[in-house]
């Protein structure tokens, strides 16, 4: 088995008295889909928060890539590779399309402290982040105002700029929350196109999206991992059933 | 036309406007004085423009920085010093070591926090500038003389003095454009709409804020060193909130979605308070009004005018409409 790229041990996190995330510890390995599952309240937000490095966790340890990340703020996780794309979708809406992706690329390569030259006519930024916009479908709408795009656009948009980051782990906080069918079905078909070649974390309400795509699940529930195993182990857990599927989702 | 053109095309014509103002009848001293301190607070007003209008940092105590290059000009003054190559970079150079430290602290926080932190800065600049009794204290201090370069006495020369202010000015709104424009630009203006996403792809807005903070408050030093040349007179009033407030209305009046709306602005409050106190002794009773009128139908301020006008000639005549459809 390959090293892991991502490493969670003992994690835990409080407000107050409640506890939102209880010694959870999973991987996720190079190439894999790792999906976390689990009832509204159950803490995968939070959860994506602190490997992101938006929350601090009370105890445990976030290990990426080999290096221990606990203490990392989110930008700097970002720049060894943890791309996140969030819940609410998040953009720049007054720049375009394709200025929301440079400024990914931007950010990974040179400094940004140049004062003077027009970024907008650097090449090798424009052309990479057309490369991201392409691999999501997006190259017909480059030019057009980030705001004035669908929902389905704007959550594609989105994993654009997660994949301009030249990532090596992508944390997708429901990436087709909101979406209708077809936009879902795209969407699908994208996360499809990108597995293998980054691992990915993805917490998803979706059940076919998450029994299409995932190569393991992790059921989360009071902040609690209780079990991870392949889609076939989860569709017939016991305990899964009753904390959360459901007996229609297995039908 | 073509694109640059027509984004800049108002603030363009307004200084070559300014370039022509003197041989147009507007070349006696008291008109050129007027433009000059127009041109002076345009500068200072452009600069605030960089950090309202481009990385969304609304500071109520801009004027704190001019205050500091007028009192350079004139500390150095009241020390028998006043060749240009020495005085200016001086008081550049302390409006922006001001801008330094109290950006470092004043940009860990946002929104009214940070309206309030500036505030509360430029209060203190304001009082500090008021106990200096060897410079006049509340009184003010009246210059010697003007600044020399070289030993040589340009600045007392009105036309060249104007001609000065107006090629600064354009240098200052030109690389104001180039800077929102570059890579810096870029990652201030997606800080300003979207802090959280500019995390996410690995740039911590912070260190950019801090630069652009300092880069306006050395803009503010250089046009407050020409303003103590201007009126050579300089006084803790020039530090005081209420000028803050100016230079903030100057920047939304004329717009603050583009540099040269400041310009625009800046222009537009000096000549009608000018005017209008001229005409009237209650002038300020009629300059309120006209401020919030505009601020009600102008929300893309004096430089986005043109467009809202022509798109409402538009929208009045549906014939053209369709054709242009």
């Amino acid at each position: 088995m390959p090293d892991p790229l991502l490493e969670l041990h003992g994690l835990s996190k409080n407000f107050g008295a409640l506890t939102v995330t209880s010694d959870v510890s999973l991987t996720v390995l190079p190439g894999e889909i790792h999906a976390i599952i689990g009832p509204n309240g159950a803490g995968k937000t939070t959860l994506i928060h602190q490997i992101s490095g938006t929350l601090r966790p009370d105890r445990g340890t976030i290990r990426f890539a080999g290096q221990d990340v606990t203490a990392l703020p989110f930008e700097r996780r970002a720049r060894l590779g943890l791309a996140r794309s969030f819940q609410i979708t998040s953009i720049v809406p007054g720049f375009t399309a394709l200025e929301n992706v440079a400024l990914a690329v931007q950010a990974r390569s040179g400094s940004s402290f140049r004062f003077l030259r027009p970024v907008a006519t650097e090449k090798a930024l424009n052309e990479e982040a057309r490369a991201a916009l392409d691999t999501v479908g997006l190259e017909q709408v480059a030019d057009r105002t980030a705001a004035a795009l669908s929902h389905g656009e704007k959550r594609q948009l989105e994993l654009a700029i997660a994949i301009a980051m030249n990532p090596r782990l992508l944390l997708l906080d429901e990436p087709l929350a909101g979406a209708g069918p077809e936009e879902t079905e795209r969407l699908i078909g994208i996360l499809h196109g990108l597995r293998s070649r980054y691992g990915i974390l993805l917490v998803e309400h979706d059940m076919q999206a998450v029994f299409a795509l995932a190569d393991r699940i992790s059921v989360l529930v009071y902040g609690r991992v209780i079990v991870t195993g392949t889609v076939d182990e989860i569709r017939g857990h016991p305990e899964v059933r009753t904390a959360y599927l459901g007996e229609d989702a297995l039908a | 036309m073509t694109a640059p053109l027509r984004k800049h095309g108002l603030a363009l014509v307004t200084l070559l406007a300014l370039a022509a103002a003197p041989f147009l009848g507007f070349g006696d001293g008291f008109a050129l004085s007027l433009l000059s301190r127009a041109m002076i607070l345009g500068m200072a007003a452009v600069s605030l423009s960089l950090l309202v209008g481009g990385a969304g940092l609304v500071s109520l105590g801009h004027a704190a920085t001019m205050g500091i290059g007028a009192y350079a000009v004139v500390a150095f003054d009241a020390a028998g010093v006043n060749e240009g190559l020495i005085v200016f970079p001086a008081a550049i150079a302390a409006a922006a070591a001001y801008a330094l430290v109290t950006g470092a602290v004043s940009l860990r926080t946002s929104g009214v926090h940070f309206i309030m932190i500036t505030l509360a800065f430029g209060q203190m600049a304001f009082f500090t500038t008021s106990s200096f009794s060897s410079l006049g204290g509340d009184d003010g201090y009246t210059l010697y003389a003007r600044t020399e370069w070289l030993g040589m006495r340009i600045m007392d020369n009105r036309l060249t003095f104007h001609f000065l202010c107006l090629g600064l000015l354009a240098l200052v709104w030109a690389g104001g454009s180039l800077l929102l424009g570059s890579r810096f630009g870029r990652v201030l203006r997606a800080a300003r709409e979207n802090p959280q996403r500019v995390l996410a792809v690995g740039f911590q807005p912070y260190p950019y804020r801090l630069v652009a903070y300092v880069m306006a408050g050395a803009v503010g030093g250089l046009s407050g060193a020409l303003l103590a040349n201007a009126t050579e007179f300089v006084s803790p009033a020039l530090l005081s909130w209420t000028r803050s407030g100016e230079l903030l209305f100057m920047v939304i009046l004329g717009g603050v979605g583009q540099l040269g709306g400041a310009i625009l602005g800046a222009l537009a409050i000096v000549l009608l308070e000018e005017t209008l106190s001229h005409l009237l002794v209650y002038w300020r009773l009629v300059f309120g009004p006209l401020l919030v009128l505009s601020v009600l139908f102008l929300p893309d301020g004096l430089i986005g005018a043109p467009l809202r006008l022509r798109a409402a000639f538009r929208f009045a005549s549906p014939k053209r409409r369709n054709a242009d459809a």
